[in-house]
C-alpha cells in the first residue's frame, strides 16, 4: 500500500492543459499538411505525384495568383502524410506542415491546394444539446491495422482524459451516441459495421478517423475493401492522418463539440 | 542434408535451387525435420504449371542459425502433414483456402480468413465460392448444462475484431475456438508485381503497432533480393526503433493486464509511459509508430547529438518510471494471486504448435530470431533471451518486465556509439528469379517474410508470417478449462494482432 501510495507521489499529474492551456509539444519532424513551394517548383515536373502512393497529388487546372502555372492539389483524405512526395522532389520544393489541425466536416473540404482545411465546424444546435456534454462513442475497427485504434484509445488514458469533455468509449454501441470509425471497411466486416451503427440510438453521429476510414488509405481500391466508412454509412467528422496523431483527434472532437472556439488563438 | 536447401536469414539463393521434393518427399521431410527440432516458420502455394499448385515450406533450425526450405507440386488434394505434424495445422488450412487443394485426413480443415479463393476452381465463376464471414461448423460441445458464449466481431473495448466461441460448462470453458478473417484486406495478392509506391505502405500498415518489425521484414527482404547494402548507422538505427517498438508495446501490455485484474495503479502509469515511448519513436521520425523511418536501402531519418541527447535523457525517465509501476505488479499479492496459474501453456504444448515471440519463451522454450538468426546490427550486438517456464499469465508478463529493461539498456548503448555513416544508400532493385527468407523478432515474435522474384525482378510471390499466426491457437489452448472470466486476461497476456493475422 505504502509503495502504491508513493508511486502516486512519484507519478505527479499528467493530464495535459489543452484546451485551456497550449497544446503539449509535438515532434519536430511532425508531418503535417504538405506544402509545395512552387518558387521552387519550376517546372511541374510532377515527380512528387508519380512517387504517392495513394493518388492524393493531382494537378489543379486554373490561375493561380495571377500566374498560369499548374498547381498541386492535395487530398488530405488520402494522405498519409509519408516521406515519399518530398523524397522524390529534386527542387526540395515539398515540405509538411507542422499543424496539428487537419480536421473537417465535409469530405470535399479535406481536398486543399495552397490554403490549410476549412476547419470543422460544431454540431448544429438541436443535435449539440443532445450530445454536446456527453458524448459516448463506440469505436469500430473494420479493416484497421491497429495504429488509429490505438491513437484513439490513448485519449482516455490520463495524459489526453477526454474524459474532462464527458467524452468515453463505451463498451456497447447501445450505450453510444455515435461511432467511430477507422480501417477501410473490409469486405468482411461491412456487415458487422452495418449492424454496429444501426444499434446506436438515434440521434447519432460518424466520425471517420484516419486514411483508410476516409478514403481506404493504401489499401484504396482492393476488391477487399470499401474505400472508407462513407461507403457504409454517413459521415460527420474526417480526421485526416496515418495515424492522426491524437492532438489532432482531440482537436476535432472539440471542434464538433463546439468546444474548440477559442483554440486557434492559443 | 535430407534433400533441403540451406540458407540464412536475409540470404537471397537463386529460386530453382529449392528442391521440388515429390508429395510423399515433402511430407517426410517436413516431418522429420520438425521431429528433430526445427519449426515451420512458414509453408505457402502459389501456382505451378498446368493449374497446380507449387507448395514451399520454410523451417527454421534453432541451434545453429540455419534455414531450410524444399517445395512441391500439389495437384487438387494429398495427404495432409498436421496429423504427424501440428505446427503445419494453421498454414494447411490457409492454403486450402487460398488455393483449393484439399490437404485429406487434416482434422480441422475451416477457413482461416474466409477470403475469396485466389484462383476460381476450374469450371466455377469466382464469385460462386466466396465464403461468408463467420459462417462454419463450430466446434458444439453437448450435453446439460452446457452452454456456449459467442463473442464479437466487434468488441467491448477498443480493439480489433474477431470472433470467439466458448464452450462453457458453468463458467468453466471446455472449448474456445477462435475465428477471424474481418480485418483481411488483400495484402499478399497486392504485393505480387512490386515493389510499387504502395509496398512499403503495405507493410507498415500490415500490422499498425509493428510497423518497424515488418518493415523490416520487408527492406531486408528487398535487400537480399538485390544483393544491395545497408549502411551500418542504418542498421543501428533500425535495431533502435524495433526496440522502442518492444518497449512501447510491452510498457502498454503491462498496463492493460494490471487493468483486467482491476489494478488501476500500474494501468494508468503504463497507459501513461507507452504514449512517452511512442513520443520517441516520434522523436526519430516524426510519426509515432515509426511510419517512413525503415525504407529500403537504410533509414528515413538520421540523428544528431542534440536529438541523441534529448533521446538518453528521456529514456532514463522512462527506465526510472517503468521499473515502478512495473514493480507495483510482482510486490501486489492479489495481483499475483490473479496472474500466477491462469492461461497455462505447457511447454510441450507449446512446442507441438510452435509457439513464437515471448508467449513461447514464458513457457521455457528458447525462441528468438535476434539469438539463434541474427540479422542487422544484431549480428553483433546481443540482447540476452528472457525466459521463464511456468507458461501462464504471469510468465508472459513478466518475460514483457525482462525484455523491457533489456531493450532500454540496448537503446541507450546503441545511441552512446552510433558509428558515423549515412543512413541511406541507393536502393538497387530485386534480382530475377530469386528466392529469399527474411525474419525479424518483433515484439510479439517472430516475423517472417519469404518472397520469390519472377525473371524480370518482380514479386512473383509474397508470403507473410505474423508471429499472431502462430500464436492464435496458443491462445485457445490456454483457454481450456479456466474460467470464462479469464478470458481478457488471458487474451491480452498474448496481446494477438488481428490485421497481422487477416492480411
Ligand atoms: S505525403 Fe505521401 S501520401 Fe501524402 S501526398 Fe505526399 S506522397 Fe502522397
Amino acid at each position: 500500500m505504502i509503495k502504491i501510495l508513493l508511486s502516486r507521489l512519484q507519478q505527479g499529474h499528467r493530464t495535459t492543459k489543452y484546451p485551456a492551456g497550449p497544446p503539449p509539444e509535438l515532434p519536430d519532424r511532425f508531418r503535417g499538411r504538405v506544402k509545395i513551394d512552387f518558387a521552387r517548383c519550376p517546372m511541374a515536373c510532377r515527380q512528387c505525384q508519380q512517387a504517392c502512393p495513394t493518388a492524393a497529388l493531382q494537378k489543379a487546372e486554373g490561375s493561380f495568383g495571377g500566374s498560369s502555372a499548374a498547381r498541386m492539389r492535395i487530398d488530405l483524405g488520402k494522405c498519409l502524410f509519408c516521406t515519399d512526395c518530398a523524397a522524390a522532389c529534386p527542387h526540395g520544393a515539398v515540405t509538411h506542415d507542422k499543424d496539428y489541425r487537419l480536421t473537417t466536416r465535409k469530405r470535399e473540404d479535406l481536398i486543399v491546394c495552397d490554403e490549410p482545411p476549412r476547419p470543422a465546424c460544431p454540431l448544429d444546435k438541436p443535435l449539440l444539446r443532445i450530445l454536446g456534454r456527453s458524448l459516448r462513442l463506440r469505436q469500430v475497427s473494420a479493416g484497421g491495422c491497429n495504429a488509429c485504434e490505438a491513437d484513439s484509445n490513448v485519449l482516455g488514458t490520463i495524459g489526453w482524459d477526454i474524459g474532462r469533455f464527458g467524452m468515453q468509449f463505451v463498451a456497447s454501441p447501445r450505450h453510444a451516441d455515435g461511432l467511430l470509425i477507422t480501417g477501410p471497411v473490409s469486405d468482411n466486416m461491412k456487415l458487422a459495421l452495418e449492424k454496429t451503427w444501426q444499434a446506436v440510438p438515434a440521434p447519432k453521429i460518424v466520425i471517420a478517423v484516419g486514411a483508410c476510414a476516409i478514403s481506404g488509405g493504401p489499401y484504396a481500391g482492393h476488391a477487399e475493401v470499401h474505400d472508407g466508412a462513407a461507403s457504409v454509412v454517413p459521415v460527420d467528422l474526417f480526421i485526416p492522418g496515418c495515424p492522426p496523431h491524437p492532438l489532432t483527434i482531440l482537436d476535432g472532437l472539440l471542434k464538433l463539440l463546439g468546444m474548440a472556439r477559442r483554440i486557434s488563438e492559443i | 542434408m535430407n534433400g533441403l536447401l540451406q540458407l540464412r536469414n536475409a540470404q537471397a539463393v537463386r529460386a530453382d535451387s529449392v528442391p521440388r521434393l515429390s508429395v510423399e518427399e515433402f511430407r517426410e521431410a517436413v516431418i522429420c525435420a520438425v521431429e528433430g527440432g526445427a519449426r515451420l516458420s512458414a509453408m505457402f502455394g502459389r501456382p505451378a504449371e498446368g493449374n497446380r499448385l507449387l507448395v514451399t515450406a520454410v523451417l527454421a533450425n534453432d541451434p545453429d542459425g540455419t534455414l531450410q526450405a524444399c517445395s512441391t507440386v500439389v495437384d487438387g488434394g494429398y495427404d495432409s502433414i498436421t496429423p504427424d505434424c501440428p505446427q503445419a495445422h494453421w498454414f494447411e488450412r490457409e492454403i486450402a483456402e487460398q488455393w483449393g487443394v484439399r490437404p485429406q485426413g487434416h482434422p480441422w480443415l475451416k477457413p482461416v480468413r474466409f477470403q475469396p479463393p485466389c484462383r476460381p476452381a476450374a469450371g466455377q465463376p469466382p464469385a460462386a465460392e466466396r465464403p461468408v464471414i463467420g459462417v462454419t461448423d463450430f466446434f458444439r460441445v453437448e450435453g446439460h448444462e452446457i452452454h456456449e458464449v459467442a463473442v464479437g466481431p466487434v468488441h467491448a473495448g477498443v480493439i480489433e475484431p474477431g470472433h470467439f466461441r466458448f464452450q462453457c460448462f458453468g463458467e468453466n470453458v471446455l472449448h474456445l475456438e477462435i475465428s477471424l478473417g474481418y480485418q483481411h484486406r488483400g495484402v499478399e495478392r497486392a504485393m505480387i508485381g512490386g515493389p510499387t509506391a504502395r509496398s512499403s505502405h503495405y507493410m507498415e500498415t500490415l500490422a499498425g503497432d509493428t510497423t518497424i518489425g515488418h518493415a523490416t521484414a520487408y527492406c531486408q527482404l528487398l535487400e537480399a533480393l538485390s544483393g544491395s547494402h545497408v549502411p551500418a548507422r542504418a542498421e543501428v538505427l533500425r535495431g533502435v526503433a524495433l526496440e522502442l517498438e518492444r518497449v512501447a508495446n510491452h510498457v502498454g501490455d503491462l498496463g492493460a493486464l494490471a487493468g483486467d485484474v482491476g489494478f488501476l495503479p500500474t494501468l494508468s502509469y503504463c497507459g501513461r509511459i507507452r504514449g512517452d515511448v511512442l513520443n520517441l519513436t516520434a522523436m526519430l521520425c516524426g510519426n509515432r509508430f515509426g511510419r517512413g523511418m525503415v525504407r529500403p536501402g537504410g533509414v528515413g531519418f538520421d540523428m544528431d547529438s542534440a536529438r541523441v541527447e534529448e533521446l538518453l535523457k528521456r529514456l532514463a525517465v522512462i527506465a526510472k518510471d517503468t521499473a515502478i509501476s512495473a514493480n507495483l505488479l510482482w510486490d501486489t499479492p492479489s495481483v499475483q494471486a490473479r496472474f500466477e496459474g491462469a492461461g497455462t501453456v505447457s511447454r510441450e504444448l507449446a512446442e507441438q504448435i510452435g509457439l513464437v515471440g515471448p508467449a513461447a519463451r514464458a513457457c521455457g522454450l528458447e525462441r528468438d530470431i535476434q539469438n539463434h538468426h541474427p540479422s542487422g546490427i544484431y549480428r553483433f550486438a546481443h540482447i540476452p533471451l528472457s525466459g521463464w517456464d511456468s507458461g501462464d499469465v504471469f510468465a508472459r508478463a513478466y518475460v514483457r518486465w525482462l525484455e523491457i529493461q533489456r531493450s532500454l539498456a540496448f537503446v541507450s548503448e546503441q545511441l552512446r556509439s552510433l558509428p558515423e555513416d549515412v543512413v541511406m544508400a541507393s536502393p538497387s532493385s530485386p534480382a530475377g528469379n530469386r528466392f529469399a527468407v527474411s525474419m525479424v523478432e518483433g515484439w510479439r515474435g517472430e516475423i517472417c517474410h519469404v518472397a520469390v522474384t519472377d525473371d524480370r525482378g518482380r514479386l512473383a510471390a509474397y508470403k507473410v508470417a505474423d508471429p499472431s499466426f502462430h500464436n492464435w491457437f496458443g491462445l485457445a489452448c490456454a483457454l481450456r478449462n479456466q474460467p470464462i472470466s479469464d478470458f481478457p486476461l488471458c487474451n491480452k497476456s498474448f496481446n494477438l494482432s488481428y490485421c497481422g493475422h487477416d492480411l
